[in-house]
């Protein structure tokens, strides 16, 4: 029965997203108050109808109702309740469910917090996400029925891949389908603004509170699936380049540039085209990614299986979205003057480089992405890109965009003299290169010219972003979320920038064979003693278990324990190794084979600052989140207020 | 209307074709042309005995695999366990051929890792650090894998990762049978 409900509540949401697409989009043509009334109640509406949806997919997993397909084909009753939840979005259909309840979710956001919007411009935005709503539901009703009902339900439900029974992999997914839907909204305001004709600076006010909060989940879903890698897949690994997890960074990379090429537009209506095509960029990657990872083009070692049905019906989707928001983009644009003019050095300027150089990254990472793809397309063979390619490639391009993240701060509107800069620039320079070479010098173990530049870039963002947080002239508290927000930002991106260079050049990575309560293996301070192995079972799988004693100068330091886990029949065997976190090292062992005679193998890492990878990703999502928060857009929703009181009065 | 606003429109139907091909295409059925050609000879260092080598000649006169490896390869991780259990279970006599791996001026330090770490299925491994092997078999990816027969023709191919199901409806089924087969 409560299956019937979600699914009919489906069926609903569809009916109400071709309401909510078409009425508000022609009243606004036709002038008629009521249609365009429409929007609100069918955005709150949308989302009560994909919430009941969702709650009951979650209802089946949850209890175990295996005449329901898709939890027979992925949830058991062995599963702890966590699990069985995380389940739901760990399979195609579930996940386009969650895709659609979250997209209903910022629907109804935008249409709460939309005071400061005038009613056609929120009823266009609403009819937007609408026509985007219908393909999602239209997507799932017709191939990829989340409720679908077995005759014969099995009195057991099938394992999920164990590598999914894990808490960061529970709210990594919801994350990042946050992160990728948030930039609906922004898509939305742009289209709304182009069919209004009304690409003036307020779009882009109203947009860019929507677009941090997207790039707020975008970032911190990034940073998670990073952190779950490494942990989860013993691969001591944080980044592999596979088309997946490409798939994310695409948008976060347009993301970001759209963030500040909307700051553009905003105060100085200039890149007026330019920044509705990044908005437009921005969704169509995340579709992109949607796409690439449901359709089965690409090989991956995250993709579900592959069906060219729904690969089929998600590139029409695609084409209908795109292809029209590009026409009419292709239609609109040239109407756009760009009022703002400036000089070649000047913060107009200094944002462009910040954006060439983000869309050539994003450019060449999609290349490597559909490379092979390409190849195939034109019957040349069958390649993979690997990681040489995207390191080779990225790493000079983001030399560029790191050293302009510094500069870009300090530039002055419309014109700026290069004596001044260099006069502030200075400093933070000089500061800098110091300490990225007495550093190398001093405390790390060898001197490596790649790791003085990271550090140099690394510095150079984190001292600039400091003096010009510095020098915003009012005490720290005064000062406006934004520029809170943007220093912690930079700040958090340099903290990145240190963890990948110091844990690239001076990791360490071992194969040792060690031999239970005989000598163990040293690596700098650290020594490692193997003491014993024994069986372990859990929750939901067994193990076989190895206690590893680590010493730091000969004093006792912590025990670890490396695991190989089996979760039962039909899976891999799973490796967990032992971690022992810090915030200047991490110690790493995974636990290998057996040798005889008690000894085993073992993986030993010495990983520098691998945490700061992350450390570095929750501070530019908590830069974006205190930038969302920044008290101008309450204010302009004020100033709006009062001034259609003023015209009300009048 | 300007053409110049009209390239992202342009740009997007190019990649829509591009994808609309890609659906019709299955990233893991290959024809190659090396099908029932004799495998190319080789001749390459082994991994573990460095001052050794290993050469198409040793495998004569045995139904065997080769398999393309790289430890930079996600898909070969992907695979292995199937792979493994494979070797093991019908002893079959395989070469892992890693392809280009890291580190070409000090090779072999991930390879070794990534073979501790999972385990080694391989009955040798030859290194191609050059990638010429690669070529004369005519590797387009990694993972591959060649059935080459007794007298030494390639049999047939598999490109991309191995899954359990291919094992038991394709390679297990063509060794059994290959293994009747007269090696004159």
């Amino acid at each position: 029965m409560i299956p019937e409900v979600g699914h009919f509540a489906l069926i609903l949401a569809l009916a109400v997203a071709i309401i909510q697409a078409i009425f508000p989009l022609l009243g606004v043509q036709l002038a008629k108050p009521q249609w365009i009334a429409l929007a609100k109640p069918t955005a709150h509406v949308q989302f009560m109808l994909l919430a009941i949806a969702f709650t009951c997919l979650v209802y089946a997993f949850v209890s175990d109702d295996f005449s329901v397909k898709l939890a027979a084909s992925h949830s058991n009753t062995q599963m702890p309740t966590i699990y069985k939840v995380s389940a739901v979005w760990g399979n195609h259909e579930g996940s386009l469910l969650l895709w659609a309840f979250v997209l209903s979710a910022w629907g109804m956001l935008v249409s709460i917090f939309s005071r400061s919007i005038p009613a056609v411009m929120l009823a266009r935005v609403i009819s937007v996400m609408g026509f985007v709503g219908i393909g999602f539901l239209l997507f799932m009703i017709m191939t990829s029925n989340p409720f679908e009902r077995l005759a014969f339900p099995p009195a057991e439900g099938r394992t999920l891949n164990p590598l999914l029974q894990d808490p960061g992999l529970a709210i990594h997914p919801p994350m990042l389908y946050m992160g990728y839907v948030g930039f609906s909204v922004a898509f939305a305001f742009a289209i709304a603004a182009m069919l209004g004709s009304k690409l003036d600076a307020a779009w882009a006010r109203w947009a860019r509170p929507w677009t941090n909060v997207a790039w707020v989940f975008l970032t911190g879903g990034i940073t998670l699936g990073s952190w779950w890698a490494y942990y989860e897949l013993g691969w001591g690994g944080w980044w592999f380049w596979d088309p997946v997890e490409n798939a994310s960074l695409l948008p976060w990379l347009v993301g970001t540039a759209l963030i500040h090429s909307l700051a553009v537009t905003e105060k100085r209506a200039a890149f007026k085209s330019w920044t509705v095509l990044l908005a437009i960029f921005a969704f169509s990657l995340s579709l992109l990614g949607t796409f690439l990872v449901r359709s089965g083009v690409l090989t991956s070692v995250h993709s579900f299986a592959a069906d060219p049905k729904r690969g089929l019906f998600v590139l029409m989707f695609l084409g209908v979205v795109i292809g029209a928001s590009l026409t009419l983009y292709a239609a609109r644009a040239p109407k756009l003057q760009s009022t703002g003019r400036f000089e070649l050095v000047s913060r107009e300027v200094g944002l462009l480089v910040n954006n060439i150089a983000l869309i050539t990254i994003t450019a060449t990472v999609l290349l490597g992405t559909l490379y092979p793809l390409i190849i195939d397309a034109l019957g040349m063979g069958k390649i993979s890109v690997g990681p040489p390619y995207f390191n080779s490639i990225t790493i000079p391009l983001a030399t560029v965009l790191f050293t302009m993240m510094g500069v870009g701060l300090f530039l002055r509107w419309k014109n700026d003299s290069p004596e001044r800069l260099i006069k502030i620039l200075r400093i933070p320079a000089i500061m800098a290169l110091v300490v990225a070479v007495v550093l190398p010098l001093l405390i790390l173990p060898e001197f490596k010219w790649r790791a003085v530049l990271g550090l140099l870039l690394a510095s150079w963002i984190a001292f600039t972003a400091l003096l010009w947080f510095s020098g915003q002239g009012r005490s720290p508290f005064k000062k406006p979320l934004a520029t809170w927000g943007a220093t912690l930002a930079h700040l958090g991106m340099a903290v990145t920038i240190t963890g990948i260079t110091l844990t690239s050049m001076y990791s360490v990575e071992n194969d040792v064979r060690l031999v239970a309560n005989k000598a163990g293996y040293v690596v700098g301070d650290y020594e490692f003693k193997f003491i014993n192995i024994e069986n372990h079972t859990g929750k939901n799988y067994k193990a076989i278990r190895a206690t590893v004693d680590v010493f730091q100068n000969g004093q006792p330091l912590t025990t670890l324990h490396p695991e190989k886990r089996d979760y039962g029949p039909g899976t891999m065997p799973m490796t967990e190794a032992g971690i022992d976190g810090g915030f200047t090292r991490d110690l790493f062992v995974a636990l290998g084979e057996p040798l005889g005679d008690n000894a085993w193998s073992f993986r030993i890492y010495h990983k520098p600052f691998v945490r700061w990878i992350w450390l570095g990703g929750i501070l530019m999502a908590l830069g974006g989140l205190l930038a969302a928060f920044d008290g101008r857009y309450r204010r302009t929703r004020k100033i709006f207020l009062k001034d259609k009181a003023k015209r009300v009065a009048a | 209307m300007k053409k110049v606003y009209l390239i992202p429109l342009i740009f997007f139907i190019l990649l829509a074709i591009l994808l609309k091909i890609g659906l019709h295409l299955n990233p893991r059925d290959i024809p190659s042309p090396f099908i029932g050609k004799p495998a190319p000879a080789f001749d390459l260092p082994r991994l573990y005995q460095k001052d050794q080598r290993i050469t198409s000649a040793d495998m004569k006169g045995k139904v065997w695999v080769l398999n393309v490896f790289a430890s930079w390869c996600v898909s070969c991780r992907a695979e292995h366990v199937v792979l493994s259990r494979f070797i093991r279970t019908h002893k079959v006599p395989t070469i892992g051929l890693n392809y280009k791996d890291y580190g070409t001026e000090e090779y072999g330090e991930d390879v070794l890792s990534w073979l501790s770490q999972l385990g080694n299925p391989y009955t040798f491994v030859a290194v191609d650090k050059e990638g010429r092997t690669g070529i004369d078999w005519g590797v387009y990816g990694v993972p591959e894998s060649f059935v080459v027969d007794k007298k030494g023709i390639i049999r047939y191919k598999f490109t991309g990762p191995v899954t359990q199901q291919s094992v038991e409806d394709i390679l297990v089924p063509l060794i059994l049978k290959l293994r009747e087969e007269s090696a004159s």
